[in-house]
């Protein structure tokens, strides 16, 4: 299936984003590298030119201004033909336990901004042939733990909300992908001690990706094992569950 | 986290950070009163490693510049060279000088100032460097050229990562017509064929002779030499008359597990060498650049039958003049203690480069490497003994355990490289286990 462009990923200067950014060019797609302080990534628009003769153009945004958000929008030249919403953070939840504020933060990165942008996103592209979004979600979001239901809660708000997209253009076309990493080798996970055998480097995800939107699939877990641990983990009967320490 | 060379000795604990570009480089040197820059972690020993802090340079891999015209390349310091060839040797362009492994960063290059099969010709890759962009311990960022902080710029290359972290680099590729290598494959019954082979072959682009370690008598030193050119495109074989460069990747195969540090006794050794040596074919053959400059690359992790405790690499150059005296009595010592070397590799080195710690000089260059024994370190306390004889010299990327004295009697500008640290880092704030043990 060919990929349709201009490729819009969100929170481009994340490594999860630089990797999906690196396999859409080399698939011959055009970007735009959407992200805060965003002429940091010059030299990478360097890089996807003369790796791949790809054309990336840059455009600032911090997903959480709404001014922002609608400027980004109306810079648009064209109707992006993909949208990969890569942005996120982990947050401290244990300070998020105490702290409305940095609680909010974790949602408001993780849930609301996002479906607010692809919410809009969605209108404009809804008519396009061919068009996808992808939506960075997680495995967090299958099942709240005490170890990050902050960020796990507001993961499972944007998975519900991709599902309701994918369900409300069901019938005419749009494509949407939801991805649920695991473990991911990244800033976000630097210093924690991860098993190898359940973390995958960003190259793996955005490989996955690219070829889950090749196949039109809606629901990727990477790496592949996290769809039977997910599914263990979310036939627990709360009454086990509310005790566990996992 | 727990890291190493590529010889997997010695190991130890470092923090580790991944650097994603200047930024990060420049606030992690102000974060830490001991550094040093790691790239792909081919240097066989000690060179890369910081308990305090390592900074893992593969992340910051931007290709920034290329001019077709000249083949003027400029990248930031963790690109892979194997990203390098991907990219541009269908484009017609080859990398000016290339070590024994694509898993190399430019950074990894410029620091150990690498050699490869045209060091006769060609000279290392610091030759071919015309600009690098070093992050000093002070927080400056110096564009360092010949004829700008022209010290440091010869100092760096060559210099193991103790000057500073380089960022960027920008050098010469040159131009290719295939992607194919005329390879020609010669018979040298004893050490001295060898050398009259690699000095009659001097006018090839590349030589290297594979030597087999436990010949011995009138055997010693009983070797393949391979030359090699680049095949220009009127030459092509007619099956490939329109294809200049095949578009194929080779994905490395890995060794799944870690052999028992049994298997490469004496006895395989010495059988895969006599194999070696036996059955090759010999003359003129047309093959893959891939498979002429990186015959280990398609092994991934062939690092690890050498099992767990790991192995040491002993790379020496002698003077012309004492070359062929020195590594024959290496040899005979090393055959007469039986431990076999897997990789056992001699090639005829060109002029020195004007760089204070730079390895490569005039004369000839012995690599072998031994599995981690008992035995292993009183025999290159031997051969340590040799090469001080010969007036030779250690390859610092290589070294695990030599001693100060053996550096500052091979390398006997260290006085001067230690004036131009002294000047950009007075506060010793780069470093490595390497530096440490050598007291540089
Ligand atoms: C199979 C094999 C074959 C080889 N063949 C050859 C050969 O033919 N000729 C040859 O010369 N060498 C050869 N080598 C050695 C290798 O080329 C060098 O050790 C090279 O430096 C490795 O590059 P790296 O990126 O892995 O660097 P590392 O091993 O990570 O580091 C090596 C040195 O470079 C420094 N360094 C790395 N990046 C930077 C940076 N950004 N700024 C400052 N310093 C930095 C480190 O501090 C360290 O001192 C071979 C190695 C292997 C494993
Ligand atoms: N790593 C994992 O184990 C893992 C697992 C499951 C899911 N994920 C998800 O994968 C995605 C990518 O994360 P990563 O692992 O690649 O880590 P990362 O490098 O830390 O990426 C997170 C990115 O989100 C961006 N971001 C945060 N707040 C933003 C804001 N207000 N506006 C715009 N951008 C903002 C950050 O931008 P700056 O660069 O400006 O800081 C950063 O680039 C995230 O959605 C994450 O939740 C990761």
């Amino acid at each position: 299936m060919m990929i349709a462009s201009p490729v819009l990923i969100v929170g481009a200067a994340s490594d999860i984003g630089r990797a999906i950014a690196a396999e859409y060019a080399k698939a011959g797609a055009s970007l735009i590298l959407a992200a805060r302080n965003v002429s940091r990534l010059e030299p990478d628009v360097k890089d996807l030119f003369y790796r791949y003769k790809a054309d990336a153009q840059l455009m600032e945004l911090d997903i959480l201004d709404e001014g922002q958000r609608e400027a980004l929008l109306g810079k648009l030249t064209e109707v992006p033909g993909t949208v990969i919403s890569v942005a996120g953070v982990l947050g401290d939840e244990v300070a998020a336990w105490s702290s409305v504020a940095a609680a909010n933060h974790i949602m408001q990165v993780n849930y609301v901004a996002p479906s607010l942008l692809l919410g809009a996103l969605a209108n404009l592209m809804a008519e396009r042939p061919g068009a996808c979004i992808i939506g960075i979600s997680s495995v967090a979001g299958d099942r709240g733990r005490k170890k990050n239901y902050t960020y796990g809660s507001a993961k499972a708000g944007f998975t519900a909300f991709l599902s309701g997209l994918r369900n409300r253009f069901g019938s005419s076309g749009l494509h949407v992908l939801t991805v649920k990493p695991g473990f991911v080798a990244t800033r976000m996970t630097e210093g924690m001690a991860l098993p190898p055998f359940l973390t995958a480097s960003p190259q793996q995800v955005a490989s996955s990706i690219i070829s889950a939107h090749r196949k039109k699939k809606d629901v990727l877990y990477v790496l592949g094992v996290w769809r039977g641990i997910m599914f263990i983990i979310r036939a627990i009967p709360e009454r086990m569950f509310k005790s566990m320490d996992i | 986290m727990m890291l190493s060379g590529w010889g997997r000795y010695p190991v130890l604990s470092c923090t580790a950070r991944k650097v994603r570009g200047e930024a990060d480089v420049i606030k992690l040197m102000a974060s830490t009163t001991s550094l040093i820059a790691r790239g792909a972690g081919r240097a066989y020993g000690d060179a890369a490693l910081n308990s305090q802090m390592t900074l893992l340079m593969e992340g910051s891999d931007r290709i920034l510049f290329f001019d077709e015209e000249t083949g003027r390349l400029t990248c930031e310091a963790g690109v892979l060279l194997a990203d390098i060839l991907n990219v541009f040797v269908p484009q017609g362009w080859f990398p000016p000088v290339t070590p024994g492994t694509q898993y190399v960063t430019v950074g990894g290059m410029i620091a150990s100032d690498v050699h490869g099969k045209n060091h006769h010709g060609a000279g290392s890759f610091g030759e071919y460097v015309e600009s690098l962009d070093l992050a000093v311990s002070d927080g400056r960022t110096l564009r360092c050229a010949d004829d700008e902080n022209t010290d440091l710029f010869n100092a760096t290359i060559g210099g193991m990562g103790l000057t500073g972290v380089i960022l960027r680099a920008t050098f010469r590729m040159l131009r290719i017509e295939t992607d194919l290598i005329v390879q020609e494959t010669i018979r040298a019954n004893n050490l001295r064929e060898a050398f009259d082979v690699l000095e009659s072959s001097l006018s090839a682009t590349y030589s290297v002779a594979w030597i087999d370690s436990l010949a011995q008598g009138d055997k010693l030193g009983r070797s393949v030499v391979f030359t090699g050119e680049h095949l220009a495109a009127a030459e092509l074989p007619k099956d490939r008359a329109s294809v200049p460069f095949s578009a194929k990747l080779p994905n490395g195969r890995k060794v799944p597990f870690d052999f028992p540090g049994m298997t490469l006794n004496k006895f395989s050794v010495s059988a895969f060498n006599a194999l070696y040596v036996g059955s090759r074919r010999f003359g003129r053959s047309l093959i893959n650049f891939q498979p002429y400059f990186y015959p280990l690359d398609s092994i991934a992790e062939w690092n690890r039958i050498y099992g767990r405790a790991g192995f040491v690499q002993y790379q020496v150059a002698f003077p012309r003049e004492s070359s062929f005296e020195g590594i024959s009595a290496i040899l005979r010592t090393a055959s007469d203690y039986g431990l076999g070397s897997f990789l056992s590799v001699l090639k005829l080195c060109g002029r020195q480069r004007n760089s204070p710690l730079s390895f490569p000089r005039e004369g000839y260059t012995l690599t072998l490497d031994y599995p981690i024994r008992a035995r292993t370190f009183s025999m290159l306390l031997e051969l340590d003994r040799i090469v001080d004889d010969h007036e030779g010299r250690i390859y610092l990327a290589k070294d695990a355990r030599m001693g100060a004295r053996m550096l500052e009697r091979g390398y006997p500008r260290i006085a001067e490289f230690a004036a131009v640290r002294q000047r950009f880092d007075p506060d010793r704030k780069m470093r490595s286990l390497l530096s440490d043990r050598l007291g540089i």
